[in-house]
């Protein structure tokens, strides 16, 4: 990368060879190592952050997860135990994780898709360009419990606005969040609600398209169809890839408006996984068997990722760099 | 990502007529979109404003009449919640300053100091994006409670102290944008790195700093999991964990006081983001995720 930096090229066999056992600092071993370390003294405050809050909890966690731990004890070593309990024997734990899953299936694509959409229709020439987008952004940045709250009230079966609005255009009455049937898409709907980050940063990659290519489309007769799925799609996908990444690491932790509104009910419907992980870690205080949900969970979403990337491989297209 | 050419609006050209009919189409479905997501809110102001008796009609009053703004000065009586504003802006701001000092110098470290081994550390950097924070959660509280850190504000406002890979990330991206030269000149000249990032650097990254401090206001303003496993005391809850006791110890009467409490709390992000919207845009484009 830095090659024509005299200072940063890769050190050369040396000239003289050092006697073994003693280590030589030729002056540019020196100016070398002054910069490692001018460069670590910068970085210092991330590393203190890593070591703290990342490498160390990582490691203790995972220990954690191999034993029996609760905070009035300390823990006591239990080998996989944790593991093969939520896996085979705890039916609650698979309901989270089933319920979690419909949640991310459902919730990722068509909050993705929202926020395509409403990206493009903006990005015509359209007028009041700033007060929609300010409309459609502004709900992902309010405070997720005031919004819960509010939600809460929108969706009453009997005095909420949409159940009225319904009533009102013939639709049956639902009563959204305390039917089991219905929490789940009630939570989506308001999630959905939530995705003009996505639209932002998709507005933002649609500009970027160069106008050259939609007018050799059009000059070939292309719809705006076709126009969509083999200019912009391809010349967005990696932001595509992007957000569904982002989305479905957010999915996964889905937490406080379940934690709100529903509480897990009704009939644990709306048991995600990380309200019944934090259920078990600070309303049981299983601390050990939560760590090892912990550890499934980042297991998961790994595997997920991974997965993304190596399927998607063929089908992103990064122009430049 | 810098200097490139200013955004060119995109249009589906077909000549003059179709892209008019597809504008009007365009402008029809955003505005039907718009009252969509408008609802909830609307919703949730107008039933602030609601004197009990209209707030249960069936069918219900969309605009009460008379207005109450007597609920606001109740929801204030019934919960602390100017305390509440108070300790999330203390919070936030403790938070943002945090974040402002330490991704400046981290990102500098990344960017306009050259080290071996600098780009295997930044992807060291980025890839803690990807761990869960439930991964961490569990350890770390049992770490802050043995420092005895539980029920104080440090667990919410030193962890942003310590960088963030995200606003390292974008900081970064912004300071490798300004021209090699002038550090050169300012070396030349015998000033130290810290001359250097105080006095040449951060004054040209003041858009980039600008969107750190929003954003991080505004996470360390909406967190509610951090509050929810840290704080016991009702004297140092924030807004966000006072409403939702609130919320779980009500019925459904006290909707109008709900709704006027939900409102105290969304109104400063409102606020904050018409004031600086062009930074919020503007943050966008500076992580680099453009094209």
């Amino acid at each position: 990368m830095n090659t024509a930096d005299p200072l940063n090229a890769p050190v050369k066999a040396t000239q003289r060879k050092p006697k073994p056992g003693r280590l030589m600092l030729t002056p540019r071993n020196r100016r070398e190592l002054r910069k490692i370390a001018v460069g670590l003294v910068f970085i210092a405050p991330w590393i203190v952050g890593f070591l703290a809050l990342n490498l160390y909890p990582i490691i203790a966690s995972f220990y954690y997860s191999l034993t029996r731990y609760s905070p009035i004890s300390s823990p006591r070593f239990i080998g996989l135990f944790n593991y093969e309990k939520l896996l085979y024997f705890d039916p609650l734990f698979i309901k989270a994780l089933a319920n979690t899953l419909y949640f991310v299936v459902f919730a990722v694509p068509l909050g993705n898709m929202l926020a395509l959409a409403l990206a493009v229709l903006l990005n015509q020439k359209v007028k009041g360009l700033s007060v929609f987008r300010t409309i459609f952004y502004l709900p992902s940045i309010l405070p997720l419990v005031a919004t819960s709250i509010v939600w809460t009230w929108l969706l009453h079966p009997q005095y909420g606005a949409v159940s009225v609005i319904m009533a009102e255009l013939g639709l049956p009455v639902i009563s959204w969040f305390s039917d089991p049937q219905w929490a789940k898409p009630a939570l989506i709907m308001m999630s959905m609600w939530g995705t003009g980050w996505m639209m932002l940063i998709y507005l933002a990659a649609l500009q970027d398209v160069p106008q050259e290519l939609y007018d050799v489309a059009s000059l070939d007769g292309a719809s705006l169809w076709r126009k969509f799925r083999h200019v912009t799609v391809p010349m967005i996908s990696p932001i595509i890839l992007f957000n569904t990444i982002v989305g479905l690491i957010g999915a996964f932790q889905y937490f406080t408006e379940a934690y709100i509104i529903t509480e897990g009910g009704p009939g644990d419907s709306t048991l995600f996984y990380s309200l019944y992980l934090f259920n078990n870690a600070f309303a049981y205080f299983k601390m050990g068997y939560a760590s090892a949900m912990a550890w499934i969970l980042f297991l998961i979403i790994l595997i997920l990722t991974f997965l993304i990337f190596r399927t998607s491989a063929k089908r992103v297209y990064y122009h430049g760099n | 990502m810098r200097g490139r050419k200013p955004p060119q609006p995109m249009i589906f050209h077909f000549g003059i007529k179709r892209a008019n009919i597809n504008n009007i189409v365009s402008f029809v479905l955003l505005v039907a979109l718009s009252a969509a997501f408008i609802l909830p809110l609307f919703w949730m102001i107008t039933t602030s404003l609601k004197p009990i008796d209209q707030l249960l009609l069936d069918p219900p009053v969309w605009i009460p009449n008379p207005l109450e703004f007597e609920n606001y000065p109740n929801a204030l009586e019934e919960q602390p919640f100017l305390q509440y504003l108070g300790n999330s802006l203390q919070i936030a701001v403790a938070a943002v300053i945090g974040a402002i000092i330490s991704n400046s110098l981290v990102a500098y470290g990344f960017s306009r100091v050259e080290w071996k081994g600098r780009d295997v550390v930044f992807v060291l950097v980025l890839s803690t994006l990807m761990l869960p924070y439930h991964v961490v959660m569990i350890p770390l509280f049992v770490s802050f409670s043995k420092i005895g850190w539980v029920n104080t504000w440090l667990p919410l406002i030193v962890p942003a102290w310590l960088g963030h890979p995200f606003f390292i990330f974008m900081l970064r991206q912004f300071m490798l944008g300004i021209p090699k030269e002038l550090s050169e000149a300012t070396r030349i000249d015998g000033g130290s790195e810290w001359v250097l990032l105080t006095r040449v650097i951060l004054p040209l990254c003041k858009p980039a700093l600008a969107t750190v401090a929003l954003f991080q206001f505004i996470w360390s303003w909406n967190d509610f999991i951090g509050p929810l496993i840290y704080l016991n005391d009702r004297d140092l809850y924030p807004m966000s964990l006072g409403l939702a006791l609130y919320h779980n110890s009500q019925g459904i009467t006290d909707f109008s006081i709900l709704m006027a409490a939900s409102t105290m709390a969304v109104v400063p992000i409102i606020l904050i983001f018409f004031f600086m919207q062009r930074v919020f845009i503007q943050g966008i484009s500076l992580t680099g995720l453009k094209g």
